[in-house]
């Protein structure tokens, strides 16, 4: 479903060029959910980012549903971005549109016309249980409505596959369950193929079929959670080790948000 | 007190057309101010370093263009353009020969107001948007002004109260308006008085411009 063949990122920084994401080769079985982890700076995001070409990889091949999107025009791109649906870690909605209206954008930018758009956003709102939070401005919303609103917006023109950069990382403990239930209920319901970045372990034991390990750009270890779960899986790496034992201190949630403590630094130095 | 009554009584028609032609100003001057100031604002910020089509080279000369304009002091825009005023209103004299130097300043000091407001939203939602596959017309329309329109709103406001005092300038072309009154009466003919009212008047319509485009702004903010 998705493959990403050798894909290289490359920044240009004052600094001089700095690769975020370095040969990274991923293929995602269609309908499962793939779990990226890292530390901050692995370049999660960046790949996460490659998928639909938010950010163009400065080389490699990124085929989602057969269609190699490198090699699109911007208006293909365009049109091909409507099977794609976003959840980002800080929502991202327009803070003047209702929830509802929110919605409606992802239908509006995928053609669909304007009489048809309110009762799709409704559905979509329906999905996460928000109907009733329709004609509310995400300001009165709590963190963890205004991420199901974003996925509802993201679901709302039916795509084939659903990134999500750190879903629940912006939003308190109890929140992140009911954020990551939805996104397996919705993988399961609907078949979505569904890519998840994230720092926390516990993410990606709840969600995820597959794990990609992410380290300096590279991908460096490769599970499936049944041999997690199995015990068979022994990490090659040491962060993959790390990982695997926990040893990312999994209340570190909580550090407010933007605190500047990455998990990172946590672990290096702890 | 009664003497300066009759003095008020006298002027009155001269004071309500002295405000009336502030208000013309501003009537003509803003809108066509926001109408072309806004496109401009918004050129500037989506071709510029942080926008979605930076365009390094044509950007710096019409970055340099608003900047020049910006630069000139009004009184001497207003007679600098004086061929222009007098090839678009036909004449260089009187309110509508005013309006023209007085719109022209007020495009690009808009368009920098409009540039600020769009650069100040969270880059975020316009990374969502491109994600959800929107053309730039659309992120600028339906995302971009959505956010921004509450702070062009209140921009408006405040440029219309700086340019309720600008108008002022427009009795060296014979321009009229209440700050002319207020300098022709008050400050050449030493009629403190009557100074005062004109004054008061401004002070007013100052108020209610402000009062007015404060409201308005806060009606289509969201964020709270």
């Amino acid at each position: 479903m998705i493959t990403l063949r050798d894909v290289t990122t490359v920044f240009s920084t004052p600094t001089g060029p700095y690769t975020a994401v370095d040969g990274a080769h991923l293929e995602i079985p269609a309908g499962s959910i793939q779990g990226i982890i890292g530390f901050s700076g692995a370049g999660k995001s960046t790949l996460l980012r490659n998928i639909n070409l938010l950010e163009r990889p400065t080389s490699g091949q990124v085929v989602v549903g057969g269609t190699d999107l490198t090699e699109l025009s911007v208006e293909e791109l365009r049109r091909a971005r409507h099977g794609i649906g976003m959840v980002f870690q800080n929502f991202n909605l327009v803070n003047n549109l209702t929830a509802a209206k929110n919605v409606e954008l992802s239908l509006k930018f995928a053609g669909v016309a304007g009489t048809e758009r309110r009762r799709r956003a409704l559905e979509a709102l329906a999905i996460v249980d928000l109907a009733d939070k329709a004609d509310s401005y995400p300001a009165a919303l709590s963190g963890g409505q205004k991420q199901r609103v974003a996925i509802a917006r993201a679901l709302a023109t039916e795509p084939a596959v659903l990134l999500c950069d750190e879903p629940t990382s912006a939003v308190d403990p109890r929140t992140t369950t009911s954020v990551l239930q939805y996104l397996a209920d919705i993988n399961r319901d609907l078949g979505i193929t569904t890519v998840i970045v994230t720092h926390e372990m516990n993410v990606v034991r709840a969600l995820a079929d597959h794990v990609a390990v992410m380290e300096a750009g590279r991908i460096v270890e490769r599970f499936a959670l049944a041999e997690l779960e199995a015990g068979t899986f022994t990490p090659a790496t040491a962060i993959g080790a790390h990982l695997v034992a926990d040893e990312i201190v999994l209340d570190r949630r909580r550090t407010p948000v933007g605190a500047g403590v990455t998990p990172g630094e946590e672990a290096h130095h702890g | 007190m009664a003497e300066f009554l009759d003095r008020l009584v006298e002027v009155g028609p001269e004071l309500a057309t002295s405000l009336w032609q502030t208000v013309l100003m501003l009537l003509i001057a803003i809108p066509i101010a926001v109408g072309l100031g806004t496109p401009l604002g918004i050129w500037l910020h989506t071709h510029g370093p942080r926008g979605l089509q930076h365009t390094p080279r044509i950007h710096r000369i019409v970055d340099a263009i608003v900047n020049v304009v910006r630069s000139f002091p009004f009184l001497i825009l207003l007679i600098a353009i004086i061929p222009f005023t007098r090839f678009v209103v036909g004449t260089t004299i009187g309110t509508a020969a005013v309006i023209v130097p007085l719109t022209i300043n007020a495009i690009p000091y808009f368009a920098r107001f409009v540039e600020q407001n769009l650069g100040q939203l969270d880059p975020g939602v316009v990374e969502a948007a491109r994600a959800m596959g929107a053309t730039r017309g659309q992120i600028i329309r339906d995302v971009l002004l959505v956010d921004a329109k509450p702070a062009i709103v209140g921009s408006a406001t405040i440029m219309t109260v700086s340019f309720i005092s600008y108008s002022a300038m427009a009795g060296l072309v014979g321009g009229g308006g209440i700050g002319d009154f207020a300098i022709r009466y008050g400050y050449y003919r030493y009629e403190l008085p009557l100074m005062v009212v004109a004054i008061v008047l401004m002070i007013a319509l100052v108020a209610v411009v402000q009062t007015g485009g404060a409201r308005w702004a806060r009606a289509l903010d969201k964020r709270r």
